[in-house]
């Protein structure tokens, strides 16, 4: 750990755990406990808690909240209804990603959690655009906990009586053991889950009673991106960053409908073309032949060698047994059911384009059948 | 038999004169969950600080040095098949290659076991 590395508010209860810390996103962070397989299929059999205080919580609050994201923002934030979260992304003129978030409407404001290591960039961004009267809060003072699996529902429900009514991508007020937090029915692994933002000073006792559920055990950040890699979930700094596209991230779902009409973010009309016209690259799936992974970095190849494309994500997939890895790679060869060639360290490997997720999303869905 | 160990968390145990080479349960504690394994193949020469086998984690792949020269005459087939066996076992059945001495000398510049335990605590 080097100084530069800032303590968050569970970290000493991190290391009663045994968890090995490492530095991440400027924090200490765990990295795993248990080990990293195990606390993979801890979670999606059962329940795991991931401490993510590292993002930024922010509010965002003034008469002309709405109008102001709207402008730097390409999600429909007007249809958005009270408790409703949508994903969404920050964008450059251009329409590169600066980085991708959640939204939440939340009474008379907007609750905004954007990403540990971009978040100051991301206030600054904000505080620059958005029209005087709306006020930009950064939430020091609230932790974030993250449960995630099929049990989460079972043991949060213990704690905190009604989130089972939460359906997908919804969030409330809620009591949890005398403490008030705010819970969604989200998170980054595919699997059912909540993402609990409580005050630091009590994060403590709140991770305590989560963690005491038999269900439920602590997860590091190596199953958290082994989780949302299977997921098929891009991470921020990786699979999407300033030079790449919501299109060619394949995270065309985030362009509302009437945004995309209407226009009024930035980067609208580098995306309608793209929309329209396609991109010369997409990210994909890969399910690579063999045991070996193949790593972020590694590059897709042409017939003659030449690099085509960058690996941006990859590793090994608990639940496949099987490397797995997103690329970007060029449209003409992007169709599922093709195979890529890739090379790494000098060596030559083989991978097919398949569909993300790897593993199926089990999420809580409104209406779906329990 | 004699037992020596590397800075680069390595074990060799030598017996005449074909040495077995391992990685060390610090090693295999710091990698994490092994998913694959590269060993080289009888007959390949390598030499001191060379490059001779391939461990992966989930996390991030490492390369295993030589830690003496000589010519590898069996890479663990077992380790291939079945990579876990460097965290269940990584000072007996997880061993990595067995090569022929081709510079025993070598073998002085190594630690011993007791050596090798406080090396581990200044780390």
């Amino acid at each position: 750990m080097s100084d530069a590395d800032r303590i968050l508010p569970l970290d000493s209860w991190h290391r009663a755990r045994g968890a090995r810390m490492v530095p991440f996103a400027g924090y200490s962070m765990p990295i795993q406990y248990e080990g990293i397989i195990a606390e993979h299929r801890w979670t999606r059999q059962s329940a795991g808690l991931f401490d993510v205080s590292h993002m930024g919580q922010l509010i965002i609050a003034g008469a002309g909240a709405e109008k102001g994201l709207e402008s730097l923002l390409p999600g429909d934030l007007a249809i958005l209804k009270e408790g409703r979260l949508r994903y969404s992304l920050l964008l450059t003129e251009e329409a590169g990603i600066l980085d991708d978030l959640m939204v939440t409407r939340r009474g008379d404001h907007f609750y905004m959690v954007v990403n540990g290591a971009t978040k100051d960039a991301d206030i600054e961004h904000l505080r620059e655009r958005l029209p005087a009267g709306v006020v930009l809060d950064h939430m020091k003072e609230q932790a974030l906990l993250a449960l995630q699996g099929p049990k989460a529902v079972e043991a949060l429900s213990r704690l905190a009586p009604g989130v089972d009514e939460l359906s997908f991508m919804t969030g409330g007020a809620f009591r949890l053991g005398g403490i008030s937090a705010w819970i969604s029915r989200s998170g980054y692994t595919g699997e059912d889950g909540f993402e609990i933002s409580v005050p630091a000073g009590v994060v403590a006792d709140v991770a305590d009673l989560i963690a005491g559920q038999p269900e439920v055990k602590p997860i590091g950040l190596g199953a958290r991106d082994s989780l949302r890699l299977e997921a098929g979930l891009p991470l921020y700094g990786h699979d999407l960053d300033p030079a790449t596209t919501p299109v060619e991230a394949d995270l065309g779902f985030a362009i509302s409908k009437r945004r995309r009409a209407e226009g009024g973010f930035p980067g609208w009309f580098r995306i309608s073309k793209e929309m329209e016209q396609g991109t010369i690259r997409r990210r994909v799936g890969l399910a690579v032949l063999g045991r070996q992974p193949v790593r972020e970095g590694a590059m897709v190849v042409d017939g003659e060698g030449n690099e085509v494309g960058r690996v941006t994500s990859g590793g090994f997939s608990p639940m496949l047994e099987a490397p797995i890895a997103m690329a970007y790679v060029p449209t003409a060869s992007a169709e599922a059911g093709g195979t890529v060639t890739l090379a790494q360290r000098g060596k030559i490997f083989e991978a097919r384009i398949v569909p993300m997720p790897f593993v199926p999303h089990r999420y809580h869905r409104k209406g779906a059948a329990k | 038999m004699s037992l020596h160990y590397t800075k680069e968390h390595e074990w060799i145990r030598v017996e005449a004169d074909i040495a077995t080479v391992g990685i060390t349960d610090f090693a295999q504690a710091q990698l994490g969950d092994v998913v694959f394994v590269e060993v080289p193949e009888a007959g390949r020469q390598v030499s001191k600080g060379s490059e001779a086998a391939v461990v992966e984690s989930v996390k991030a792949a490492s390369d295993v040095y030589a830690p003496v020269s000589g010519e590898i005459v069996e890479g663990n087939q077992a380790l291939v098949d079945d990579s876990a066996l460097v965290n269940s076992d990584p000072e007996g059945e997880g061993w990595f290659f067995r090569l022929r001495l081709s510079n025993p000398g070598e073998l002085e510049g190594l630690m011993d076991a007791d050596a090798y335990r406080s090396f581990c605590e200044s780390q």
